[in-house]
C-alpha cells in the first residue's frame, strides 16, 4: 500500500511530467490560455491516462516481453521477442482507445463531452499519454495496479500544471513584459520557475516516512535520465536530530 | 537543376531556420526539444533522428496524398511515422548504443512529437514530394539547431565540457585550487525552459513582426 502511494506522490510531484520530463508540452503551451479549457483538457487526459497505461502495460507483459508468449504458445515461445513492436502497437492502442473513450463519453456523459469534445482527438498524438506508456515499460512495475497508479499520477500531475500556468497566464495579460516576450516567450521563463520551485520535491521517499527502509521501491531514478538531476541529499535531518 | 531550387524551394529549405522556426516560432515539438539537450551529442544525435523522420515522412505522405481518405488519415500517418521511428530505434541500437541508452524514452517519442504530425498535415498534405522533403529537411534542421543553441550553453556551463572535451581546465575548479564550479542548476530540467524562453526574446527583438499583440 505504500509502495502505490509512494507511486502516486513521486509521479504528482516529483517525476511531473511537464516540470521533470517536459511531456505534453506543445498542447501545455497551446491550450493554457484560460483556466476553465485548460481543466477541461486537464481532464481528458488524467482520464485517457488511466486507461491506457494499465492496458499497455498488459500488453507488453502479455504480448510483447521476451517470452512473454508463452501462455499461448508454451515453451517453444521463450525466445520471442517482439519489443521492437512496442512503438508502433502503444501508439495504436492509444489512438483506439482515445477513439473509445470519446464514443463512451459522447453516448453517456454528453456534457462533459461538449465540454471535452475538441480536446479528445488532440489527446491522440500527446506526447504526455505515449511518454507515460514508454516510462512504465522502462520502469518495470510489478503489477497492473502500481502502472494504473502510475497513471492516474502522472494524468493529475500534468493536469496540475496546465491549470497553474493558465492562472498564471491569466493574471499575466495585465502585466508590463517587455514586448519580445509576450506571449510565448514569458510563458517559457515562468514554468521554468515553477519547474525550480518543484524540485524542492526532489529527494522525498514515502517509504521512509513510513518507516519501512527495507521495501525500497526500485531504483527510483530508473530513466537514465539525460537531464542526470543530481539528487539533493538532505542533510537537515541528520543536524536536527542532534 | 534550377528549377529544382527555386526561390521558392529555397525558402522552403531555408525559412524554417530562422523567420518559421519550428520550435520557437511555430512552438511545435518543445517536449523532447528540452529533454535531450543537457548534452551537446544526444542533442546533435536528435537532431539528425529527426530530421530523417520529418524529411521521409513528409515524402511518403505526399506520395500517398491522393489515395488517404480524410476521416482515416491521422491513423495511417502515425503508422507511417511509427514504422520510420522504429527503422531509426534500431539503427541507434546498432550503431550508436551509448547515445540510444542516453536518449532512452525521447526516441519513441519522435512519433507523437508535434513537429512530424505539423508540417505533415499542414504541409506534405497538400504539396508534391519534393517541396515536402525541402520543408522537412527544413524543420527538422531548424528543429535540430535551437537543440544544440541549447545544449551548447547547457554543457559548457553546467558541466565545463563541450561535445565530451573538456574547455573549462581541471586546474580552475574550486577542489584542485582554483575558484571556479560548475553551474548545477544548468543541467536541470528548468534552465532549459529559461533558455528558450531568453532565445525567444533574443530572436523576437531582432524580427520585430513576430513580437505577440
Amino acid at each position: 500500500m505504500e509502495n502505490l502511494l509512494n507511486i502516486f506522490v513521486r509521479s504528482i510531484f516529483i517525476d511531473n511530467m511537464i516540470f521533470a520530463y517536459f511531456l505534453g508540452m506543445c498542447s501545455y503551451l497551446a491550450v493554457s490560455k484560460t483556466v476553465k479549457t485548460s481543466f477541461g483538457l486537464g481532464i481528458a487526459v488524467v482520464f485517457v491516462l488511466f486507461i491506457t497505461v494499465p492496458v499497455n502495460y498488459l500488453l507488453d507483459n502479455y504480448v510483447l516481453k521476451t517470452g512473454a508468449l508463452q501462455w499461448l504458445l508454451g515453451e517453444e515461445a521463450a525466445s520471442i521477442d517482439l519489443s521492437f513492436l512496442s512503438f508502433i502497437m502503444f501508439i495504436a492502442i492509444i489512438a483506439a482507445m482515445v477513439q473509445l473513450v470519446e464514443m463512451i463519453v459522447e453516448k453517456f456523459a454528453p456534457a462533459l463531452y461538449n465540454q471535452l469534445g475538441i480536446f479528445l482527438p488532440l489527446i491522440a498524438v500527446n506526447c504526455a499519454i505515449m511518454g507515460a506508456s514508454l516510462f512504465m515499460q522502462q520502469r518495470n512495475y510489478g503489477s497492473v495496479l502500481e502502472a494504473t497508479t502510475f497513471g492516474l499520477g502522472s494524468g493529475i500531475g500534468w493536469m496540475l500544471a496546465i491549470v497553474c500556468i493558465a492562472a498564471i497566464r491569466e493574471k499575466l495579460k495585465y502585466s508590463d513584459i517587455p514586448a519580445p516576450l509576450r506571449g510565448i516567450g514569458i510563458t517559457f521563463i515562468v514554468t521554468g520557475l515553477m519547474a525550480i520551485s518543484f524540485m524542492s520535491f526532489l529527494g522525498i521517499d514515502l517509504n521512509k516516512v513510513v518507516g519501512e527502509t527495507e521495501q525500497v521501491t526500485p531504483a527510483p531514478e530508473a530513466n537514465p535520465a539525460i537531464d542526470d538531476a543530481p539528487v539533493i541529499e538532505i542533510q537537515a535531518t541528520e543536524s536536527e536530530v542532534e | 537543376m534550377s528549377a529544382l531550387f527555386s526561390a521558392k524551394n529555397r525558402e522552403f529549405l531555408l525559412g524554417p531556420l530562422s523567420k518559421n522556426n519550428p520550435v520557437i516560432v511555430q512552438v511545435l515539438g518543445i517536449c523532447s526539444a528540452l529533454a535531450v539537450t543537457a548534452k551537446l551529442e544526444p542533442a546533435i544525435v536528435m537532431g539528425l533522428s529527426v530530421t530523417a523522420v520529418t524529411a521521409f515522412s513528409n515524402v511518403i505522405l505526399s506520395l500517398m496524398r491522393n489515395t488517404i481518405p480524410s476521416r482515416v488519415r491521422i491513423i495511417v500517418q502515425l503508422v507511417v511515422v511509427a514504422a520510420l521511428v522504429i527503422i531509426v530505434d534500431q539503427l541507434l541500437k546498432a550503431f550508436a548504443y551509448e547515445v540510444s541508452k542516453q536518449l532512452s524514452v525521447y526516441v519513441g517519442l519522435i512519433i507523437t512529437n508535434c513537429i512530424i504530425m505539423g508540417r505533415i498535415e499542414a504541409f506534405a498534405l497538400a504539396n508534391k514530394p519534393w517541396p515536402s522533403l525541402l520543408d522537412g529537411i527544413g524543420n527538422g534542421l531548424g528543429y535540430g539547431m535551437i537543440l544544440v543553441i541549447v545544449a551548447f550553453f547547457r554543457e559548457l556551463l553546467g558541466s565545463g565540457t563541450l561535445y565530451g572535451f573538456r574547455i573549462i581546465p581541471e586546474s580552475w575548479y574550486v577542489q584542485n585550487g582554483g575558484c571556479y564550479l560548475n553551474n548545477g542548476l544548468m543541467i536541470m530540467p528548468a534552465m532549459a525552459l529559461i533558455l528558450v524562453g531568453l532565445i525567444i526574446w533574443v530572436h523576437r527583438s531582432k524580427n520585430k513582426d513576430l513580437i505577440e499583440k
